[in-house]
């Protein structure tokens, strides 16, 4: 009798596992349709190539939001990538000591940080000095959100590479830099590179660190000095306006987003496994 | 030469120290910035900010209790729904899965991560809030009238807010929780059958084992629930109220920077903005921290108790 009741229980358990696995999946497959669904039939060639409209017209496009993500998200990739590949380096060579361990604390830690704080901070740094919202104080939020996510994803990759490509170079007569930089990072910049396309993916996507620091725009900019609008921000402020055309706009919108980010994870995805065959073959 | 080799070493060493650094200068920056830019708010009111519900911008009084309230709650019903939910899947796929669906289960949980807030902010607002009022208008009498669901069916408030944010915390808990079943040595597992025990007894084992990163993946949940922006801000109602019912609108803190800060003119108004920031700063901070800290303990565990406990594998001959 209770054999019977134990083994009841272990199966129930199991179903009900399995029963969790749907459950997530569901708002995923729904979120995806919709997305798609009602994306689909607003998207056309205008939504790239055309500026806003006024409020309450039908038409028009996100042409300034498309090339204000670029920028906003561009400029902060080039001021985050370096400096995280340089602190991942650091991390990964001299492990163990205790600058090593604390920024990898920090950097934990600043991944951790809700965007919106760090929107706040980007605010205090960047804007209040200057008086101005501005592309840089988007692109200084952006890449402070990217700088843990490239640094961790450098000092992992590096630490897989083999002692013996770092030994070999030493043993030439190398320096140290000279060994990491033209040996050891290198022959990581696959795996690297991978891991910077989905911390882009992931920040490509933020609102919050955006709303007071890039804010917003309706006219064409490319001066970075300037408030500028962003795909994630406009997608915002159309969702919660009232009209039915802007609604449709910011559908189209997600789908873009979407798009972007499904692309960039199937991209890495893939890199990851072709890396981890080249390893086992290797 | 010796020498050479020596100051090029160090070169390199302080100059990529630097930039390891600079990431450390950036977390106590942010901390640093935060409470600068608050000092007015804090002068001004002190603690009384946290214990007053007035919100006036016009008049120059802030009270922060909502919104701390709104974000409490919010993430603390958000982790009710998501952890039995997170631990399933986790369950799932590093313990019962075939192995050959393991991989793709995880790429799938880790989409659900990569959605960007404002999408879950977009659906959640055009299609999950008119599901939840229609549930909220079938909702009998006498659940009404427990404090839990009074109110009026919107359809926007702390219920459809607490839908979302649990979906979005989801994949964090659960991928950390499976790291963590992962760390849990077989032996564990196979004693547990040995002594007879079912599948679910040998799994209860293996969860007991890993405990404290179990708690550590829920706080890590935790953690993002409470500096979620867009969709909570998007589906809450945006109304500062303490109420424990899930139908009114309420408001979180985050939500009230995202919806004020650009539009806030006073200095005292920013500043007041600005130190909700840094509370919430302060709060996920801490949270963050203890939950490293229990998973990595595990970590310690495993590795020392397993190395203590059996010799190493003696490779078998392929």
């Amino acid at each position: 009798m209770r054999e019977r009741w134990r083994k009841a229980l272990s199966a129930s358990i199991v179903w009900l596992c399995l029963l969790a696995v749907l459950l997530a999946l569901v708002p995923l497959a729904l979120v995806l349709f919709y997305v798609v669904e009602q994306g689909i039939s607003s998207l056309n060639w205008a939504f790239f190539t055309h500026m806003p409209v006024p409020h309450g017209e039908t038409g028009g496009g996100m042409a300034n939001a498309i090339v204000g993500s670029l920028m906003v998200t561009g400029i902060g990739a080039i001021g985050a990538i370096p400096i995280g590949i340089v602190a991942g380096v650091y991390a990964a060579e001299y492990r163990g000591t205790w600058l090593a361990s604390s920024t990898r604390f920090a950097a934990d830690t600043l991944n951790g940080v809700p965007s919106i704080v760090i929107g706040v901070f980007a605010y205090g740094i960047v804007v209040l000095p200057f008086h101005r919202y501005s592309a840089f104080a988007g692109a200084f939020a952006i890449g402070v959100m990217m700088l843990p996510l490239v640094m961790r994803t450098t000092e992992e990759l590096l630490l897989l590479v083999p002692s013996t490509l770092r030994e070999g170079a030493l043993a030439l007569g190398a320096t140290r830099a000279r060994a990491v930089f033209t040996v050891v990072v290198p022959s990581a910049l696959p795996g690297i590179m991978t891991g910077v396309l989905l911390a882009v993916a992931r920040v490509a996507g933020e609102t919050a660190p955006l709303l007071f620091t890039a804010l917003n725009n309706n006219f064409f900019n490319t001066d970075p000095r300037q408030p500028i609008s962003t795909l994630t921000v406009q997608v915002y402020t159309y969702a919660i306006s009232p009209y039915e055309d802007l609604h449709r706009q910011a559908w189209a919108g997600a789908l873009v987003l979407v798009a972007i980010v499904l692309t960039c994870s199937l991209m890495a995805r893939v890199a990851t496994a072709r890396l981890e065959r080249m390893q086992r073959g290797g | 030469m010796a020498y050479k080799s020596r100051s090029d070493d160090l070169f390199f060493r302080v100059g990529t120290g630097v930039l390891a650094f600079l990431i450390i200068a950036v977390v106590a920056g942010i901390f640093f910035e935060l409470w600068r830019v608050s000092a007015l708010s804090r002068h001004a009111f002190g603690w009384r900010f946290w214990l007053t519900d007035v919100w006036d911008p016009v008049s120059g009084n802030f009270g922060a209790r909502p919104f701390i309230w709104g974000t409490l709650y919010s993430s603390l019903l958000a982790l009710v729904i998501s952890t039995p939910i997170a631990l399933g899947i986790a369950i799932y796929i590093s313990e019962l899965s075939p192995a050959r669906f393991q991989l793709p289960l995880v790429f799938v949980t880790e989409l659900l991560a990569a959605i960007p807030s404002i999408v879950y902010g977009l659906w959640a607002m055009f299609v999950l809030v008119p599901w939840v009022r229609q549930l909220e208008l079938a909702t009998p009498d006498w659940l009404r009238a427990t404090p839990f669901f009074s109110g009026p069916p919107f359809g926007i408030g702390m219920g459809a807010a607490a839908l979302i944010l649990s979906v979005m915390v989801i994949p964090f808990s659960s991928s950390v929780a499976r790291e963590v079943l992962k760390a849990v040595p077989q032996s564990q597992r196979e004693g547990a059958y040995a002594l007879g025990a079912t599948r679910w007894e040998a799994i209860r084992m293996a969860l007991f084992y890993g405990r404290t990163g179990i708690v550590g993946a829920v706080m890590l949940g935790l953690g993002r629930a409470l500096g979620e922006t867009m969709a909570v801000t998007m589906v809450i109602g945006n109304t500062p109220l303490v109420s424990l019912s899930l139908y009114k609108q309420q408001y979180t803190m985050s939500a009230v920077l995202a919806n004020e800060f650009a539009e806030a003119i006073t200095p005292l108004h920013i500043n007041s903005l600005v130190e909700i920031g840094l509370v919430l700063f302060v709060i996920t901070l801490i949270i963050n921290v203890i939950s490293r800290a229990f998973i990595w303990s595990l970590g310690r565990q495993a590795t020392s108790k397993s190395r203590a406990a059996a010799p190493e594998p003696v490779p078998e001959a392929a």
